[in-house]
């Protein structure tokens, strides 16, 4: 059917039956609790169902739709990040020679050019930017300058890129193909996010990083850690080319990458004094608001996979 | 209907997605004439991004108020202002306040909403300029039209006045409670000042 590979539509499958099953309690509760205001919770399950469905019609169509989706939440990121950190006049063309990274990025993905892929933006596009900043001359301001959209370019081009790069490596598990890598660290990654809040709702005491982010506990993330674990060893047979104790490695390296990558961009908007980073996603807050973990459990899971796999 | 096409096809697709809006306050914004929009102006897109506020069946009613002498100096230009946007074209010299506001007052009449830009230019990038007066004389004929202020930060930094090459950044646009008419000129414009540095305050994006 589709010619999807049938472990990777099974899960896509049972995906849309988690995402009922969360649409049907949510319903029950406002049934049950009529005087409780659940918007907050419908408008987060509500989005969940949009970014579910975009992506898996996506993935669904072709490599090449769900190559071009990626490199659009790149856009999507990198112009978030660029509109709240504080930039100079001057830096507009600078900004839009980082934006040109993005095709060329996730065209070197779509021929599969490993080699170009790993150094364009950490090598070429790092040496270019200054380049063109220094043609436009102004110095005052130009570390800053120069730290920062080389940093977002990284984190929001690159990093998101290995996502994508998962699909075109050689089949190393026919039944599950790239698309199985791909399902895997998107869900493993919003799934450690999500156990991770539960866990901390639920016995979070001891606070890991109060300056940060006062909600973050040593609870939460010990609770998300050995969930994703679990889950990570049952799953990465399935949908990976990885063995389940390797499957157990990945679990354990997604839910401390991830853990980093959210109070990075937590960070990131604490020094900026804001809460979201925009209010594209409903319930959420910006796309940075809900990509920040992939920032770095993508590429950190992708070596991991690449080096004991391929 | 050029309007509607024109936004449609066109302008919508570029506020939306290769721009991205942070919109706060949208129920506030006057779907129904008479009524002015009073916002900061930063850039060209200015217009362009209130304008695409709007549903597509109500745009016919939404009337910008610009500069003539700028907006007719070539024949494209003059199209785009007339056919696609529909300005109220204002002639910033030569006649009498009574004269150049002439046109703005059928139009709020005929039950339009206005946008109008008090600062009068777009002045230097992501910079509130001073709030001209001309905003006041107008509404003092239409006491009862609300005046609902917007602020917007980003579009300066998209397109700066002087700057042709576009470049994509998220926008905010934060529309405030519509306000009464002041007792006199000075009071209305430090007023109007007074409610954009609040709005601006509730920005996520940055100026320069």
């Amino acid at each position: 059917m589709l010619n999807i590979p049938s472990h990777s539509l099974y899960t896509m499958l049972l995906v849309l039956g988690l995402m009922g099953l969360a649409s049907g309690i949510q319903y029950a509760l406002r049934l049950k609790h009529p005087e409780r205001d659940y918007e907050e919770l419908k408008k987060r399950i509500n989005s969940w169902w949009w970014m579910i469905g975009i992506l898996f019609i996506c993935l669904t169509v072709s490599t090449t739709t769900a190559i071009v989706l990626f490199a659009f939440i790149s856009f999507l990121a990198l112009k978030e990040f660029f509109s709240i950190v504080p930039l100079r006049l001057n830096d507009r063309r600078v900004v839009f020679l980082a934006y040109l990274a993005i095709p060329l990025q996730y065209y070197w993905v779509g021929v599969g050019w490993y080699g170009m892929f790993i150094i364009f933006i950490p090598v070429y596009v790092f040496l270019l930017l200054p380049a063109r900043m220094v043609l436009i001359g102004e110095t005052k301001g130009f570390i800053q300058s120069a730290g920062i959209i080389h940093w977002a370019t990284m984190l929001t081009v690159y990093c998101i890129s290995h996502v994508a790069y998962l699909l075109v490596l050689p089949e190393k598990n026919p039944q599950a193909g790239g698309l199985g890598l791909v399902i895997f660290i998107l869900f493993m990654t919003e799934l450690n996010d999500i156990s991770q809040y539960i866990a901390g709702k639920l016995f979070g005491k001891h606070k890991i990083i109060p300056k940060v982010s006062p909600n973050k506990t040593w609870e939460g993330f010990i609770g998300g850690l050995a969930c994703i674990s679990l889950l990570a060893t049952l799953i990465a047979p399935w949908l990976t080319p990885l063995s389940a104790i390797q499957g157990l490695g990945a679990g354990l390296l997604i839910s401390c990458a991830g853990f980093i990558g959210d109070v990075v961009i937590s960070s990131v908007k604490r020094d900026l004094a804001i809460k979201d980073s925009g209010t594209l996603i409903p319930g959420h807050g910006g796309i940075l608001d809900r990509f920040d973990s992939l920032t770095y459990t993508a590429p950190l899971f992708f070596h991991y996979c690449y080096y004991l796999a391929y | 209907m050029i309007k509607m096409l024109f936004f449609a096809l066109f302008i919508k697709p570029i506020v939306f997605i290769v721009l991205g809006l942070n919109l706060q306050g949208y129920k506030q914004l006057p779907l129904k004439g008479p009524a002015v929009v009073a916002a900061n102006h930063n850039s060209h897109l200015d217009v362009l991004v209130l304008m695409s506020l709007y549903p597509l069946r109500r745009l016919k009613y939404i009337r910008p108020v610009a500069a003539a002498d700028y907006f007719f100096q070539n024949k494209l230009w003059a199209w785009i202002a007339t056919r696609c946007i529909d300005i109220i074209p204002i002639q910033r010299s030569g006649q009498s306040a009574e004269q150049v506001l002439e046109a703005c007052h059928q139009a709020l009449e005929a039950g339009q909403i206005l946008i109008l830009f008090p600062e009068g230019s777009r002045g230097q990038p992501e910079q509130i300029g001073k709030i001209k007066k001309g905003l006041f004389y107008l509404m003092q004929q239409h006491p009862q039209v609300p005046i609902t202020p917007v602020f917007m930060r980003g579009l300066g930094k998209a397109l700066p006045r002087g700057e042709a090459l576009f470049v994509p950044f998220n926008c905010d646009v934060i529309i405030s409670e519509p306000l009464g008419l002041a007792i006199n000129s000075r009071e209305f414009v430090i007023h109007i000042r007074k409610v954009f540095d609040e709005l601006s305050q509730r920005c996520l994006g940055q100026g320069f």
